[in-house]
C-alpha cells in the first residue's frame, strides 16, 4: 500500500535506553506514516521491545525525544495511551474472564459507550466466528485464536496506532497468515501497525521495515528496497548479512 | 467513575469465579473460629503429678486427695524416692512431683510447720509456672483446713486475717474463649485485607496482564481503587460471618457499638489493603508475595497479642507491638466486644490506625508506577 500524503505518526530522534552500563537501545531515529505497516525487526536481545516499551509510555527514555501519535512521551504519555493500541509478547487478556467480558472490559477501560460496546462487541465475535465461544473461558481458546482475539481487542476502540510485540510467536502458518489478513485490514483501515517479529517472511508482509542490531538501527526501507540495496534475494538473506555480526542474543 | 465500574466489574467476576478462593472465604472463619480458641487455651487441666510420700500418714493422705480431687492434676505415679520420680518426669509421664516429707503430720501437729517439696518439669515454663500455681492455692487450702481443724472456733476469729478475693472484671469466669474469639476475628480481618489483596496484584503482574492495563488510560488510583474495593468489602463480610459463628457456637456477642466495631475494622482494612499492594508492588511472583506476606503476618500475630498478652513482653517487644497494626485491631476487638468501650475510649487507636492508613496508601500510592 502506497501512502501518498505522508502524516508522520511517530516520529524518534536519538531516543536512547540506558540499563546501567547496558545500552539496549541506542540512538534510535526514525519515522513511522499513517496507515502504514511498520516492520521493527531484530534478533532476541535487540533492543525491540524495549524501543517498543519507550514508545508506548511504560519506560522512560534514558535519552533522546519521541512522539507518538503527536504526544510527547515524556510529558503525554496518558494521551499516547488513548491513541494507542498494544498486544504484548505475553498472552495478557484475563484467562479467567470469558471471551465477552474480556471484550466488554477493554472497551469500557477505553472509553466506549454501552451502546458501541454491544453492537461492536456483538460485530467482532461474528467477524471471528466465535459465536458459540463467547461465553467461554478465553482459557479454553487455542492460542492461534487467543492472538486473534488479543489483536482485534487490541484495535477495539480504533486506536490511531496498534504496537504489536511479537504477536505470531508460537502460531501455525495458517493461523499467522490469517492474523496478517486482520493486520491488513486494520491498516486498510487507516491504522498503523508497528510489529515486532524475526519471521522473515512476515517482514515482506511489511510497508517498511527497520531492522536492529545489537540496540542501533542498522537498515531502513521498504522490503523491495533493501533486498536491492544487499543485492539479495529475500529478506531473509538481508537479515542475516546485517545480524551476523551481532555481539548479543540468546 | 465508569472506567472503575469496568474494573470492579471485573475484579468481582474474576473472585466469584475462583471457587477455591470463595470456599476458602467461608471456611476460614468458620474453622479458625471453631478450632483455634478450643485448641488454644491457657487453662490447665490433666497435669499428671507424682507423689513421693514419706510420711504416710493421714494427713499426707489427706493432702494427695486434695490434690486429685481439685480436677487440674491426675496422680499417675507413687514412687518410693524423689529420683524414681524424677525419672517418671524425664518419661514424661510427669509434670508435677510433690515430695512429702518423713515426719510431715508430728512436725505440723507439735512444731506448727513442715515443708513440702515441688518440682515442676519446666520444659514448658507456662505449664511449670501453672502447676505450682495451682498446687500452691491447694496446699494453702490444706493449711487452711488444718487451722480449723485444730484452733477453736472463738479463737480463730481473734487473728487477723488478711484475705484476698479477686473479682474478674469484663470477663468474670476467666472463660479463655472470650479472650481469643476476638482476637481470632482480628486476624481473619488481617489475612483477608493484607494476603489476598496482596496476591491479586502480583497475580497480574506474573501472568504479565498488569502491562495491558499499564499501557492502556486506566489512571493510577482508578487501578488502586479497583483491588482495594472488593477486598475492602471481603473483610468486612468474612468479619460479619465470625461474628456470626461467635455467636452461635460461644454466645459471645459485642457489649459495644457495632457501629463503632465496623468503623475501625473498615479503617483497618484499608491500612492493611495499602501495605498488601505496598508488599505486592515489591514482589514479582505470587511465591515472593506469599513469602512476605507469611513472614508479615508471623510477627504481626505473635507480636499482636493474640495468644500471649503484650503487658508480659520484654520492653523492646512492646515498642515493637506499637507500630504492629494487628496489635491495635486486637486490642480495640477486646475492648469493644468484652468490656464495651465506646468510641470516645477507644479515640487514640482510631488515630493511630488513621496513621498507619495514610502511611502505608501513601507509599504504595507513590511507590505504584505505570512503568517498568
Amino acid at each position: 500500500m502506497l501512502i501518498t500524503e505522508k502524516e508522520i505518526v511517530i516520529k524518534t530522534d536519538k531516543l536512547t535506553k540506558k540499563f546501567g552500563d547496558f545500552v539496549a537501545a541506542s540512538e534510535i531515529t526514525f519515522e513511522v506514516f499513517k496507515g502504514e505497516i511498520f516492520g521493527f525487526l531484530g534478533a532476541n536481545g535487540a533492543g525491540k521491545t524495549t524501543a517498543m516499551k519507550m514508545l508506548i509510555g511504560i519506560s522512560n527514555p534514558s535519552s533522546g525525544n519521541a512522539q507518538v501519535a503527536g504526544y510527547d512521551i515524556y510529558k503525554q504519555t496518558e494521551q499516547i495511551k488513548k491513541s494507542i493500541g498494544y498486544m504484548s509478547q505475553k498472552f495478557s487478556l484475563y484467562e479467567d474472564l470469558t471471551i465477552k467480558e474480556n471484550i466488554q472490559l477493554f472497551g469500557g477501560i477505553y472509553g466506549l459507550s454501552d451502546k458501541e460496546i454491544k453492537s461492536k462487541s456483538e460485530e467482532l465475535i461474528t467477524k471471528l466466528g466465535l459465536n458459540t465461544e463467547a461465553d467461554k473461558l478465553v482459557a479454553s481458546l487455542p492460542l492461534g485464536w487467543k492472538q486473534k482475539l488479543a489483536f482485534s481487542i487490541a484495535i477495539f476502540h480504533q486506536p490511531k496506532i496498534v504496537f504489536l510485540d511479537e504477536p505470531t510467536g508460537g502460531v501455525d502458518p495458517i493461523t499467522r497468515r490469517q492474523f496478517w489478513d486482520m493486520i491488513y485490514e486494520a491498516s486498510h483501515n487507516g491504522i498503523t501497525i508497528f510489529v515486532t517479529t524475526h519471521y522473515m517472511d512476515e517482514a515482506e508482509y511489511c510497508d517498511r521495515v527497520s531492522i536492529m542490531v545489537d540496540g542501533v538501527i542498522k537498515a531502513l526501507d521498504s522490503p523491495e528496497n533493501l533486498k536491492k540495496q544487499f543485492n539479495a534475494k529475500s529478506m531473509d538473506e538481508v537479515f542475516l548479512m546485517l545480524a551476523r555480526g551481532a555481539k548479543r542474543g540468546e | 467513575m465508569r472506567t472503575l465500574k469496568f474494573l470492579l466489574r471485573k475484579e468481582f467476576l474474576q473472585i466469584f469465579r475462583n471457587k477455591l478462593i470463595l470456599r476458602m472465604i467461608f471456611a476460614l472463619p468458620v474453622i479458625q473460629l471453631i478450632l483455634l480458641p478450643y485448641a488454644a487455651t491457657y487453662e490447665m487441666k490433666n497435669i499428671t503429678l507424682s507423689v513421693v510420700d514419706h510420711d504416710h500418714s493421714e494427713y499426707s493422705r489427706k493432702l494427695i486427695n486434695k490434690f486429685t480431687s481439685s480436677g487440674y492434676f491426675i496422680l499417675t505415679d507413687y514412687s518410693a524416692t524423689y529420683n524414681q520420680a524424677l525419672d517418671q518426669v524425664e518419661n514424661d509421664k510427669a509434670d508435677l512431683i510433690v515430695e512429702i516429707p518423713k515426719g510431715f503430720e508430728p512436725d505440723l501437729s507439735r512444731q506448727n510447720e513442715t515443708i513440702i517439696f515441688l518440682a515442676a518439669n519446666a520444659i514448658s515454663g507456662q505449664t511449670a509456672g501453672l502447676a505450682v500455681a495451682y498446687a500452691n492455692t491447694i496446699i494453702k487450702d490444706f493449711n487452711n483446713d488444718v487451722r480449723t481443724e485444730w484452733i477453736p472456733q472463738s479463737q480463730l476469729n481473734t487473728i487477723p486475717v488478711i484475705e484476698i478475693t479477686n473479682s474478674n472484671w469484663f470477663n468474670p469466669l476467666m472463660n479463655y474463649k472470650d479472650f481469643i474469639v476476638p482476637g481470632v476475628l482480628a486476624l481473619l480481618v488481617t489475612l483477608v485485607g493484607f494476603i489476598l489483596s496482596s496476591l491479586n496484584i502480583v497475580k497480574e503482574k506474573e501472568i504479565g496482564t498488569i502491562e495491558q492495563i499499564n499501557v492502556s488510560p486506566i489512571k493510577k488510583y482508578q487501578f488502586i481503587l479497583s483491588k482495594l474495593i472488593p477486598f475492602w468489602i471481603l473483610g468486612l463480610v468474612v468479619m460479619t460471618i465470625g461474628f456470626v459463628i461467635s455467636f452461635i457456637v460461644y454466645g459471645i456477642y459485642p457489649e459495644g457499638s457495632f457501629w463503632v466495631i465496623y468503623l475501625f475494622a473498615g479503617i483497618y482494612l484499608i491500612a492493611l489493603l495499602g501495605f498488601g499492594l505496598l508488599t505486592s508492588i515489591y514482589a514479582d511472583t505470587q511465591q515472593q508475595a506469599m513469602f512476605i506476606a507469611y513472614f508479615f503476618m508471623l510477627v504481626f500475630i505473635l507480636l499482636g497479642g493474640l495468644f500471649s498478652p503484650t503487658e508480659n513482653m520484654p520492653d523492646w517487644a512492646r515498642y515493637l507491638t506499637y507500630i504492629n497494626p494487628v496489635s491495635y485491631l486486637i486490642e480495640v476487638m477486646r475492648m469493644l466486644v468484652l468490656k464495651g468501650s465506646s468510641f470516645w475510649d477507644l479515640r487514640f487507636h482510631f488515630l493511630v490506625i488513621i496513621g498507619f492508613t495514610i502511611v502505608f496508601n501513601g507509599l504504595a500510592i507513590f511507590n505504584y508506577k505505570k512503568t517498568v
